[in-house]
């Protein structure tokens, strides 16, 4: 069947089989894999993406049901060169070590302080419960995401504080 | 050329804040993993690519009466179904494992774990092949499995390796470790005994990147190269020549970025071998990604030790002796990864952190139908089961005396005049000040504070405890005379160039799996040399690329790759100072380094730059005799002894009196890990390990039923702790050096792990202590707990 739908920010269509994950979709068919798979029942949470904004496990989704759509992964954080303040809090605060949960972690972040621009370490804690990470024990996780939250990723006031989608893979860019 | 050498370097390197050399800096891998821009192996995708798919056993202990795969064959997406059979014709059925047994490749005759790897099937995406695993037929005969570790050696028990001539039960190995005599004698003569029988449960490390592999043979230049989740690069590749017969210098093992390992990722697994079968069998590269059940229910498990623990002391708190009988559960297959004549790996440093007169340890390792495995999750070879033991039984010994369990360890620490100070069991521990970091962690904590609030929280009725651990690990293996793996001896290797322009290039045979090495060894190199971090290249997980070496695990990349990183940087440095006598036509002798520049003694203004150095090297300067045209120096570092890393926890539990849960409120840690090079990452690395050992103590456990049938065989049942579970970590640290490496530094990945679980237990049996409970063994579930509270605690099966 075909589907259509929007990944950061471009509409692509492609042909897939019914009961093709969204995280296949996105890793084997358009060749982003900067979102991870790591569980069979929808525990880890490495393959979390934001649908409508939404956090969303990509494990848990059928490409088919995210038609119309739209998605944005790791790869759309960025705004072109310049990161995204959850990617410097991360990277500042040392958010990561094996970099596998990252991903979803980060845009789970995002999607909270879309909605709480200041969270606290609760919260923060609560938003990324559905989610695991085996290298960093969380706090720095905790740490990063209130680095981001400090230095105006979420106050929009301090626009940009939400970066344009990032630089649009086309359909044609995307490798099939 | 002038022109080369007098460019500034890079300005941010410069900047005040930013330490060239040891520090604090952010990790030079984060730009790409923070981009999504890691490579793990999943993400490689090859021209042709087919992927494969594992069936495998629902039965823990069964004969394989036939495999029908005609119909799996049929499936217009198939292009190949592998069965023992077929590897039994390519004398591929079995491969050796890393202690000297051999491991089922594909089942054979007999299944003998759930979960066991029975067909291999190749198809053109991972969809079909699932599919596929459906059509095979497969007809077993069931037999008694052997599930109880305890009764693994009844007579009459079922005999589970009936493949190995001469078997008749489901023994492996008696191993002992100090003077038995002697530590009876001290036993038979004192005041007080406290014995207990302490189970350290089957745990999983269970990284995020579950294991699997991309296996590319060219049929027409006879070379595989081999994508993997490999901790160890180089012995792979060596083992997969010895084991494929392919000639060694025909392999490639190229591992990538690695979504963490923990030792899940040391040994060699049936899938891997089952994708380069399936390579070579269609002519095109195929992928093997293993999925979370598998992980679980196949590959390398941890810990499973049945203890009994023994201490003996005198009625004022002295502890004598310790010690322990052990029955080690091996699962199907001997395939721990541990140094050879170690076959309970590093576990005789069960006499922890204490001056003792006497200690001796046997433990017995059996086979059962289970996984195999045994030595992963960050246990230091056995370090974790050993400090566990200890640091379970000092509390227990505590109760008995009715003393404090601080004051305990705090009397019988080994002094620091005592280092070098050589235990009982042999081994020589490099350094230690054990008081001040216990000091400071129970400062930290404010545990005279915490005493007060838990007796008042005690006389209204509610469960507060306080739990203590001091550990000693033992890392960095190892020596070569003494240590080595299948033959191979546990040295490691560094290469250093330094480019003509003053960059530089570090290659290293140990390979990061999230450790954040590309960061750490270029600070070493930094630090030797002056060269900033950011212009040197970290370069592992490439065979092609790397010189040998055995890997990392056992908390060895600091301790055996950073030390030859460090002797290569000096070697570069004589290097230069030769050079540079020349460029400046002095003695080398005359001359004197600051990082980064040799100058004329008593005349600074007069020197060269690595880089100008660098540049003259490779330039037209005339070399002084016996000195060629380079920057560059390599080193295989055989490491004089090991490190022994240690630390004081305190942690603090509230545990519910009507469901048994438990709290984790507080965890403070204090670390010693000898010279330390990046603080962030050292953090990051003790963080890591404290959620491991909450999660162990309170959460994670492979279970089985009678039959055998694996209860921990998704996240479903095998329960990581999320943030929700953890405290925010307090951390701090003391800093003992170590005297025999190069850069002190003693190694830091597995201590928070070794070191946490007994914190965790203790503060929960604490906690207990108005029930009456002395001891209960992990994991401490609600249940469990609960129980314990009625005055029934069980271990766990
Ligand atoms: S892959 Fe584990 S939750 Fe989606
Ligand atoms: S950084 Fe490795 S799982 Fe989170």
């Amino acid at each position: 069947m075909q589907v259509t739908m929007t990944v950061n920010g471009a509409e692509v269509t492609r042909d897939v089989e019914p009961r093709q994950l969204l995280v296949h979709f996105l890793r084997d068919t358009l060749g982003l894999t900067g979102t991870h798979w790591g569980c069979d029942t929808s525990n880890c949470g490495t393959c979390v993406v934001l649908v409508d904004g939404e956090p969303v496990k990509s494990c848990t989704a059928l490409a088919a049901m995210t038609a119309g759509h739209e998605v944005r992964t790791v790869e759309g954080l960025a705004d072109g060169a310049t990161l995204d303040p959850v990617q410097q809090g991360f990277m500042e605060e040392h958010g990561l070590q094996c970099g596998f949960c990252t991903p979803g972690m980060m845009l789970t972040a995002r999607a909270l302080l879309d909605r709480d621009p200041d969270p606290d370490e609760q919260t923060i804690r609560e938003a990324i419960s559905g989610q695991i990470c085996r290298c960093t024990g969380y706090a720095t996780i905790v740490r990063s995401v209130r680095w981001a939250a400090r230095h105006g990723a979420g106050a929009a006031a301090e626009a940009p504080a939400i970066p344009a989608p990032a630089a649009p893979p086309a359909a044609e860019e995307v490798p099939a | 050329m002038t022109e080369l050498a007098e460019r500034p370097a890079n300005p941010a390197a410069t900047a005040a804040d930013r330490p060239i050399g040891f520090g604090r800096i952010q990790r030079k891998e984060d730009p790409r993993f923070v981009r999504g821009r890691g490579r793990y192996v999943d993400d490689i995708v090859l021209p042709g690519m087919l992927h494969g798919a594992i069936l495998r056993s629902p039965m823990a202990h069964a004969r394989l009466v036939s495999i029908d795969t005609t119909e799996a064959l049929a499936h217009p997406k198939v292009h190949a179904v592998i069965t023992g059979r077929d590897l039994e014709g390519l004398n591929l059925a079995w491969a050796p494992t890393l202690s000297a047994d051999v491991q089922a490749v594909l089942a054979t005759a007999k299944v003998r774990f759930q979960g066991q790897e029975v067909a291999f099937v190749v198809a053109d995406d991972r969809y079909a092949a699932r599919d596929a695993l459906e059509l095979i037929d497969v007809e077993y005969e069931e037999l008694p499995p052997v599930v109880d570790v305890r009764r693994a050696l009844d007579p009459g028990a079922p005999v589970i390796r009936d493949d190995k001539e001469g078997q008749t039960d489901n023994h492996i190995f008696d191993w002992e470790a100090g003077d038995r005599a002697e530590t009876d004698a001290v036993f038979a003569a004192a005041e007080v005994v406290v014995s207990e029988e302490v189970v350290y449960p089957r745990v999983h490390p269970a990284p995020m990147e579950t294991c699997g592999a991309v296996a590319d043979y060219d049929p027409v230049d006879g070379k595989l190269t081999l994508y993997e989740t490999t901790q160890a690069p180089h012995a792979h590749r060596t083992l997969f020549a010895m084991v494929a017969g392919i000639p060694e210098h025909k392999i490639r093992v190229i591992s990538p970025d690695i979504g963490g390992g923990f030792g899940n990722k040391v040994g060699i697994y049936p899938g891997y071998i089952l994708a380069v079968v399936g390579s070579i069998v269609t002519g095109r590269p195929v992928k093997w990604m293993e999925d979370r059940s598998e992980n679980l229910m196949s590959t390398s498990f941890a810990r499973d030790y049945v203890m009994r623990g023994e201490v003996a002391a005198t009625r004022d708190g002295k502890i004598l002796a310790v010690r322990t009988q052990v029955l080690a559960d091996h699962g199907a297959f001997n395939a721990t990864a541990q140094p050879t004549k170690y076959p309970a790996g590093f576990f005789s440093i069960f006499t922890g952190s204490y001056d003792l007169q006497a200690a001796h340890c046997s433990v017995t390792g059996v086979y059962t139908n289970k996984a195999p495995g045994g030595v992963a999750y960050a246990c230091s070879f056995r370090v974790t089961e050993a400090v566990y033991l200890v640091e379970r039984m000092v509390d227990v010994l505590a109760a008995e005396l009715e003393m404090d369990p601080a004051e305990l360890r705090l009397r019988n620490f080994i002094r620091p005049e005592q280092f070098p100070y050589k235990n009982k069991t042999g081994w020589e521990y490099d350094s230690g000040d054990y008081e001040p970091t216990m000091q400071l962690a129970l400062r930290m904590a404010g545990y005279e504070e915490l005493r007060r609030e838990q007796a008042e929280k005690r006389s209204r009725g509610e469960l507060m405890g306080i739990g203590l651990s001091f550990f000693t690990e033992t890392v960095g293996a190892g020596p070569r005379k003494h240590m080595d793996i299948v033959g191979l001896g546990m040295a490691d290797g560094a290469e250093v160039r330094v480019h003509p322009t003053g960059k530089a290039v570090v290659r290293l045979s140990v390979q990061s799996q999230g450790q954040g090495h590309e960061t750490t060894f270029a600070q070493i190199l930094a630090e030797e040399l002056g060269i900033p971090p950011e212009d040197i290249d970290v370069v592992h997980g490439d065979t092609d690329q790397t010189p040998f070496g055995l890997g990392t695990y056992g908390s060895r990349s600091t301790p055996v790759s950073g030390g030859a990183v460090a002797l290569a940087a000096r070697k570069v440095k004589e290097k230069a100072r030769a050079i540079a006598a020349a460029m400046l036509e002095t003695r080398p002798e005359d001359l004197e380094w600051e990082k980064g520049r040799w100058y004329v003694k008593g005349d600074p203004g007069v020197g060269k730059t690595i880089a100008e150095i660098a540049l003259g090297a490779h330039g037209t300067v005339e070399l002084p005799e016996g000195i060629d045209g380079n920057l560059d120096a390599e080193v295989t570092y055989d490491p004089p002894n090991l490190t022994f890393p240690f630390g004081a926890y305190v942690c603090v539990v509230d545990v519910d009196r009507g469901t048994g849960k438990v709290h984790v409120r507080r965890f403070v840690a204090v670390d010693d890990c000898g010279t330390r090079i990046n603080p962030m990452i050292i953090e990051g690395q003790v963080h890591g390990g404290l959620a491991d050992g909450v999660g162990m103590a309170l959460m994670e456990f492979i279970g089985f039923d009678e039959q055998g049938n694996n209860l921990g065989g998704s996240f479903m049942d095998y329960l990581i702790p999320t943030a929700m579970e953890v405290p925010d970590w307090e951390t701090g640290h003391t800093v003992t050096p170590s005297p025999h490496h190069p850069i002190g530094a003693k190694g830091i990945g597995e201590s928070a792990t070794v070191g946490s679980p007994p914190a965790v237990v203790n503060a929960v049996v604490d906690a207990l202590a108005p029930f009456g409970v002395r001891h209960m063994d992990m994991p401490c579930t609600p249940a469990r707990v609960w129980e314990a509270m009625q005055g029934r605690p069980t271990p766990p099966i």
